[in-house]
């Protein structure tokens, strides 16, 4: 394989998932935007999640008010914000087009038919109700592209660098979602949460499509120490840092295995697990559940860098 | 010429049907009424999807369309396509023999059947080329001839596209769609398959591998990448013959080999289908400023450590003015009478044909030595005063840079248009494959001139596409 088309590859499946997380972050924030209370509470939760985004800045330069219309326009159709849903599916639908002859039929078919609904849409058309209903064809169409790759592609190479891609970008960004609310999750002294603090849990939970799954996991209400060990430590959970690093490693070491031998990158991904395993939510918050996290998204963006050297992206 | 009425396919003159289109019209007759329309939608829906676009040059940066397809299918008798192949057969075979000549000893110049200035002063010779060996002799591995039909048993030859002919993934892609619009058509016909193109693409590919490449020679395809009007082409070949789709960084040479850049390191590649045209090909040999091509990658060819196909240099026995040439070629080479007709051509650097042809202008075709894709190119009868003068003048300024032809009148095949079926102009482009042996697919790219009236079927100025149907006797 070529080392562009892995390269391809990898970055095709990242802005695939990249576009679903942007897709649910912004469903969060329009929610919550919705039923805040507060005078002026729409606009903190959004440039919130314009914080997890890390768009904050770039929002800033385009635009003065952080209403629902300007966000939504900035999330899912600016072309020039690089991680607007546009231009996700844009990059997605162009690496896909680079590398054809390494997806199946289904699978370009999924992808060259989101980017041509989605490309024909018109932003001015997409408000309040349809917005949400957009959004959530974002995801399904994410589910479509992921379902296609899972029934139809090779278990070889392509296959492991397009997992890998996958989930080294759902680590990410379930990580920066974590950072972005970490002073919402450190233990405190009072015993119960306040309305304020419920709905930050909420819009944590709900950006990693997890508030449903807690319940069935812990059948409890809502605790900060809960929610952050749901997401960081939980094998089961499949948007957790710890489910999406032992991810990458299966796919890193399914590489080493196809090409007989091990690479830099899986040093750096057994680096990247050592943090998460073995541990556990006391540990993490004595040490600081913010410097964890930083840590946990430089050591995931060395993976990247890592792979990158070991196949000849260039 | 143009007053007569033209030959049409589907219908005699009496108004009865031609026996190979007996079941089409068959068929078409029990179609309800909007049958063919949502067959049209549903057709462009499957093409937009499979992502068969091509980029229009000169419209909106990036913008993708679909060829229009038509659903009804022009359909070609086996024993009319029995002559059609003998004829490419002869041609393609005399026109390699010729390349090789050209390139070696030059002995059809040495005998004065064709003028030495016309090749050795032609922009399209490669002297790079001169004295190399390719494999097994071969340059043009890959040609689609461009043919017309006037008539029940006349066909002329307009062009024989020695360099890199594309379009034959609309021939496969044609059919794959017409095969799900109208199964129960293709059940009351007997007709050949045109699926075995690409492997036999990669058979001819891997039989004119270098000596030394091993009994599994590796194929790359070279693209100039993503934001070229044929990439789709490129990828859908690639893919068929589960070969690597490159472009010019993923490969490199080393010590006089070419490898490309895989995961796992530097892999020798045998033999190259390049889509990159000659001059973009490798800037240490052809032009510097390329950053398409490999480096090095000619030096690797001469050296016979790499196959480039088609051969670089083949220009030179397609170009229009040589064209003129080639029934001579044929009989120089193969001492046989061409089996297919050339158009007539008048040259304009000739007092007396120069003459005639600023008389009659409003009856000719002029074409631009160098123009391809219907541009550069004017059809007397369908235009204006002042684009017949426009042309006059161009001609009387550089008049050897054009040909001059009548004006055939294509032939017509009933085509759908807005919901009712009409005759509309048609070319044909088979595809032959050149290597241990030479392979014709039954069948080609049939385009279309859509607008009524129109002789001009390229994709760049309204034409479209139809799946070409040789039947089995």
């Amino acid at each position: 394989m070529l080392g562009r088309t892995a390269q391809n590859l990898f970055w095709m499946s990242r802005y695939v998932e990249r576009a679903e997380n942007m897709a649910r972050l912004l469903e969060v924030g329009y929610r919550m935007s919705l039923t805040s209370r507060r005078e002026g509470g729409a606009s903190e939760h959004l440039v919130s999640m314009l914080q997890a985004a890390e768009m904050d800045e770039a929002f800033a330069e385009r635009h003065d008010v952080a209403d629902v219309d300007t966000v939504a326009h900035f999330m899912m159709f600016d072309p020039a914000n690089p991680s607007s849903v546009y231009s996700c599916l844009q990059a997605a639908r162009t690496n896909a087009r680079s590398v054809r002859t390494a997806l199946t039929t289904d699978m370009w078919e999924s992808m060259n038919g989101a980017w041509l609904e989605f490309s024909q849409i018109k932003p001015r058309d997409v408000r309040g109700a349809k917005l949400l209903g957009l959004l959530q064809w974002v995801r399904q169409r994410s589910h479509e592209f992921r379902g296609a790759l899972l029934g139809t592609i090779l278990r070889d190479d392509g296959f492991a660098f397009l997992q890998a891609g996958n989930f080294v970008e759902r680590a990410d960004n379930t990580a920066r979602i974590l950072d972005m609310k970490y002073y919402v999750l450190l233990p405190r002294s009072s015993l119960v949460g306040g309305e304020i603090d419920i709905q930050q849990w909420t819009l944590i939970l709900r950006a990693a499509s997890a508030h449903r799954a807690y319940g069935h996991v812990y059948h409890d209400r809502y605790k900060a120490h809960n929610i952050a060990d749901f997401l960081i430590l939980r094998p089961e959970m499949p948007r957790s840092l710890v489910y999406c690093a032992r991810f990458v490693q299966q796919n890193l070491d399914l590489l080493a295995k196809i090409y007989g031998r091990r690479e830099a990158c899986q040093d750096a991904i057994d680096d990247l697990l050592r943090l998460v395993e073995g541990t556990d939510m006391d540990k993490i918050f004595a040490h600081g559940l913010h410097e964890f996290l930083n840590d946990f998204i430089d050591r995931n963006n060395r993976v990247t860098d890592a792979l990158s050297v070991s196949y000849n992206f260039y | 010429m143009g007053e007569t009425t033209p030959f049409d396919e589907m219908y005699n003159a009496d108004g009865s049907v031609r026996e190979p289109y007996r079941a089409l019209s068959e068929w078409l007759a029990e179609q309800p009424d909007k049958g063919l329309a949502l067959m049209q939608t549903d057709a462009e829906a499957i093409f937009r999807k499979l992502g068969i676009t091509f980029a229009v040059y000169g419209s909106e940066e990036g913008t993708e369309k679909v060829i229009p397809f038509d659903v009804i299918p022009r359909i070609i008798a086996a024993q009319e396509w029995r002559k059609l192949s003998r004829g490419i057969e002869q041609r393609v075979k005399a026109l390699n023999a010729f390349l090789y000549d050209v390139y070696h000893r030059q002995e059809i110049l040495k005998a004065g059947r064709i003028p030495e200035k016309l090749i050795l002063n032609n922009a399209a010779f490669c002297p790079q080329m001169m004295g190399l060996e390719p494999a097994r002799g071969v340059y043009a591995h890959i040609i689609g001839v461009d043919i017309v039909r006037v008539g029940p048993d006349e066909f002329y030859v307009l062009e024989d596209n020695l360099r890199t002919p594309s379009g034959v993934s609309y021939m496969l892609e044609d059919r794959e769609a017409m095969m799900m619009l109208a199964p129960d058509l293709f059940q009351r016909s007997k007709v050949a398959p045109v699926e075995t193109y690409p492997e036999n693409l990669r058979r001819t590919l891997q039989s004119v591998a270098p000596a030394g490449a091993g009994s599994n020679p590796v194929i790359a395809v070279l693209t100039p990448g993503i934001y070229n009007s044929a990439y789709f082409e490129h990828s859908f070949l690639a893919d068929q013959m589960g070969a690597a789709l490159c472009e010019g960084h993923d490969l490199f040479v080393d010590g006089g080999k070419v490898y490309m850049r895989t995961t796992t390191g530097p892999e020798r590649v045998d033999v190259i289908y390049r889509r990159i045209d000659d001059d973009y090909l490798d800037p240490l040999t052809f032009r510097p400023d390329s950053m398409l091509g490999v480096p090095g990658v000619f030096d690797a060819y001469r050296a016979g450590n790499v196959t480039l196909v088609n051969a670089p240099g083949t220009g030179i026995a397609d170009d229009k003015a040589v064209y003129t040439y080639v029934p001579e070629i044929i009989e120089f080479y193969l001492g046989e009478k061409a089996l297919l007709n050339n158009v007539p051509t008048y040259n304009c650097t000739d007092e007396d044909q120069r003459g005639w042809v600023l008389d009659n202008i409003g009856d000719l075709v002029v074409k631009e030595v160098h123009g391809s894709g219907g541009y550069g190119m004017m059809v007397g009868p369908t235009s204006t005063k002042a684009q017949h003068e426009e042309f006059k003048k161009k001609i009387l300024a550089r008049p050897d840079n054009y040909i001059v032809q009548p004006t055939l009148s294509l032939s017509t095949c009933p085509t759908h248009i807005d919901g009712t079926v009409a005759p509309r102009h048609v070319d044909l482009r088979p595809y032959v494959l050149v290597g241990d042996e030479v392979r014709i697919t039954p069948g080609g790219l049939t385009r279309v001139a859509l607008k009524q009236g129109s002789l001009v079927v390229n994709s760049s100025q309204g034409g479209g596409t139809k799946d070409t149907w040789v039947l089995e006797d």
